[in-house]
């Protein structure tokens, strides 16, 4: 009876590890970085953020299909995960030494990541990347690491006759609304009553929507995420008297009842069932908005000039190479080919997003010179201004963030961006202010 | 063993030779038996338990990163002191600390209630019973996005209230309101597990009692206070200790609902080290969080352990 049971037992805790076993030698041949296939080619392995989005995926799987079609000697398999577990993937593979040989990177952290040694430098690729917007290069301790097809571009979303009841001036990117103006549009517009929300600045939206979409307001008024002289302190930029009047500017816009507090779930929902009269967003409302009922109605209008010039973020998804990979000629070699002006144009058509040379823009339709989308590649070009280029970026993304939303709460404006800048700077120092380590 | 031989009743000489053998035997091949029966859990506990405390508390002194090409370093206390300098902190604590003391009470309460109530022979009862469990098998972050709405300036909760006249806050939005939004919400999530320990509690008191009681003519109020709670003494100290642990932990709620906000008026201990280790990657100091907050859980357990031991054991 009881050796029966202990035989159960044995072969269950057998077949128990077998299987733990088995599932770990799945999970370790498919996330090496290369290998060969059947007919010889160099099996080079792409990750990609895309899962989630399968118009931009199967502009991607275009690509590499092409490049896989115009040469024998190496393969590009693609591989996508979804956007939310997309980093985690990545630092985990990269901990046990699995990276893929391509991949994609959200801009922003494209320091950070070649500082922690993830990426491999582009060599090569410098001459090409000359020829794409500066806000897609991703350069880090004057290297170059990363290459982004796309960008995207903030601007005012607005009801022109809203504006022409109002009175105001329609600004144009040669001359967009100076601070004083902006608030005249505000007041005039709430004067009229015709909307519950003059402005919406989509507050709502979590993540890096706060450091992407409000930290060049705070550049506009002179401030800034970090001093980007030595990228050591925050001290002065972040708290200094400038910041300080774009905090309380920002809390502003809610006690003067601009802006609600919270947007509500679908910020853009309310532009188009005419409860907003201003929406702070980005190019990617230019499709929906053509396609709403007051698509005759609407006008993108450039970012705010607060002092320092007319400001908006730059950096969207890149491609760069792993600097594990076992082939860097192959990687390199598929790199070169999918920056070709034809791919930058398919992937920036499949995704709605401006196209990042003047190449690929000629040929989308809509991005040529004059095009009704143009007026985005113009606010990219003229405007952008990259989020820190410092390993520190993630820390000191999440620290804005926090320090932005309680000061939209109503917190001490000083006290608070005191306390960031404390922080930050501690974060930079604890960490050797991310000097290179090669 | 011993003993017990010698309190066994006179036998045949046979049988004393034999028995002692066989006990001994299939002994052996219990305890090897109840070893591999252990084993699952022990490995368990060893790999997802022991292990990350020791390496929690490891890499509670040092300046460990997330993402780093630098190995960490040890820094002796500097994240503690980091710690008890940060006004969020101490906002977290306090948080922590008012959340654990109205949902205890009030929750474990509100269950004892639900149970009475429920544990009577009536047709429908199940229904209530499984109406009342339905929110503990849901996931609690499909109930926080529901919630969520719920508690929205236009939402549910305000439309209702709007009806008697009362204007509602953004309750989420608001700090003097977003934490009690939370409480209520979470009572409401766990209440019915709880309720579920009562009754099995109450239906381990035999119906004797309850018996003897009435024919000795007591209120319902006596028979609660002298048969029920009584009865009830091993299972309250199980609920008392449950909730309260359940009660430090809060975290899933306040990172789908307002991640800390308005102005930390949400933020919790745990929160924090999440907060810390993943989106600001700073591991070394997430995890001296997640000691003091050990320390800290297992300080109170300590105190409700003693408070409520056995007095005469």
């Amino acid at each position: 009876m009881v050796s029966t049971q202990l035989k159960r037992l044995t072969a269950v805790s057998v077949a128990t590890g077998l299987a733990l076993s088995l599932a770990a030698c799945g999970k370790g041949s498919s996330t090496d970085s290369g290998g060969e296939d059947a007919s010889g080619a160099t099996v080079l392995k792409m990750w990609t953020h895309n899962a989630g989005n399968d118009a931009e995926l199967a502009a991607i799987q275009g690509v590499v299909d092409d490049y896989n079609a115009s040469q024998s000697t190496y393969k590009v398999e693609v591989q996508a995960f979804p956007q939310d577990s997309y980093n985690t993937s990545v630092t985990s593979a990269a901990s046990s030494g699995s990276l893929p040989c391509i991949l994609d990177i959200d801009g922003p952290n494209v320091p950070n990541w070649a500082w922690a040694g993830y990426l491999a430098p582009l060599n090569g690729l410098e001459d090409r990347a000359a020829d794409f917007l500066p806000s897609v290069q991703g350069v880090w301790n004057d290297e170059l690491y990363s290459l982004g097809y796309y960008d995207v571009a903030l601007a005012f979303l607005a009801r022109t006759s809203a504006l022409e009841a109002a009175g105001v001036r329609i600004p144009t990117a040669d001359d967009p609304w100076t601070k004083d103006e902006f608030a005249a549009a505000l007041e005039a517009i709430k004067a009229s009553g015709q909307f519950d929300n003059v402005l919406d600045m989509q507050t709502g939206n979590t993540g890096e929507w706060w450091p992407y979409a409000y930290s060049p307001q705070l550049q506009s008024f002179g401030g800034d995420l970090i001093d980007r002289e030595n990228y050591e302190s925050a001290d002065g930029v972040l708290n200094g008297p400038e910041a300080v009047e774009w905090a309380t500017w920002f809390r502003s816009l809610v006690t003067d009842e601009y802006m609600p507090l919270k947007s509500g779930q679908d910020p853009a929902q309310d532009f188009f069932n005419g409860k907003t009269a201003l929406l702070w967003t980005g190019s990617w409302s230019a499709a929906p908005a053509a396609e709403s009922d007051i698509a005759d109605d609407v006008t993108f209008l450039p970012p705010v000039d607060f002092g320092a010039g007319a400001k908006i973020g730059g950096g969207s998804w890149q491609w760069g190479v792993s600097a594990t990979c076992s082939d860097m000629d192959g990687a390199l070699d598929y790199m070169t080919f999918a920056m070709q002006d034809e791919y930058v144009a398919s992937i920036a058509e499949a995704t709605g997003t401006i196209p990042a040379t003047d190449g690929a823009a000629a040929m989308v339709d809509g991005y040529g010179e004059g095009g009704k989308y143009d007026i985005f590649r113009v606010f990219s070009k003229n405007f952008a201004e990259l989020r820190p280029v410092t390993p520190g970026y993630p820390f000191i993304a999440t620290t804005f963030t926090k320090a932005a939303q309680d000061i939209l709460n109503g917190a001490d404006p000083q006290a608070t961006l005191d306390q960031a800048v404390k922080d930050i700077d501690a974060n930079q120092k604890s960490n050797d202010n991310f000097a290179p380590t090669s | 063993m011993t003993q017990m031989v010698e309190i066994e009743p006179p036998v045949p000489s046979a049988a004393v030779t034999r028995r002692p053998r066989s006990v001994t035997g299939s002994s052996r091949g219990q305890s090897r038996t109840a070893a591999w029966m252990i084993l699952p859990a022990g490995v368990l506990i060893l790999v997802f338990v022991l292990v990350p405390i020791a390496l929690t508390f490891g890499l509670a002194f040092t300046d460990a990163k997330l993402i780093s090409p630098t190995g960490p370093r040890f820094i002796g206390v500097e994240n503690f002191s980091r710690l008890f300098d940060d006004p969020v902190f101490w906002k977290s604590l306090r948080n922590t600390v008012i959340f654990a003391a109205v949902i205890v009470p009030v929750q474990a309460g509100l269950a004892l209630g639900l149970a009475l109530l429920v544990n009577v022979k009536m047709h429908g009862v199940t229904f209530f019973r499984t109406m009342y469990f339905l929110p503990v098998v849901t996931s609690m972050v499909v109930i926080s996005l529901l919630w969520q709405f719920m508690y929205q300036q236009d939402g549910l909760i305000n439309a209702v209230l709007a009806r008697i006249g009362i204007t509602g806050p953004d309750w989420l939005g608001n700090k003097d309101t977003a934490l009690l939004a939370i409480i209520v919400m979470s009572i409401w999530q766990a209440v019915g597990f709880h309720m579920v320990i009562w009754l099995s509690g109450l239906q381990t008191i035999p119906g004797e009692l309850y018996e003897a009681a009435d024919l000795d003519g007591v209120s319902n109020r006596q028979k609660f206070l002298y048969v029920t709670w009584p009865g009830l003494r091993q299972t309250a100290t199980f609920i008392l200790v449950t909730i309260t642990i359940a009660a430090f932990a809060l975290f899933t709620q306040v990172q789908v609902m307002t991640q800390g906000g308005p102005l930390d008026s949400t933020s919790t201990v745990v929160f924090q080290a999440f907060r810390a280790g993943y989106t600001q990657q700073q591991t070394g100091y997430a995890a001296a969080i997640a000691l003091v907050f050990f320390a800290l859980v297992l300080a109170v357990n300590l105190i409700q352990r003693y408070l409520t031991r056995e007095k005469d054991a």
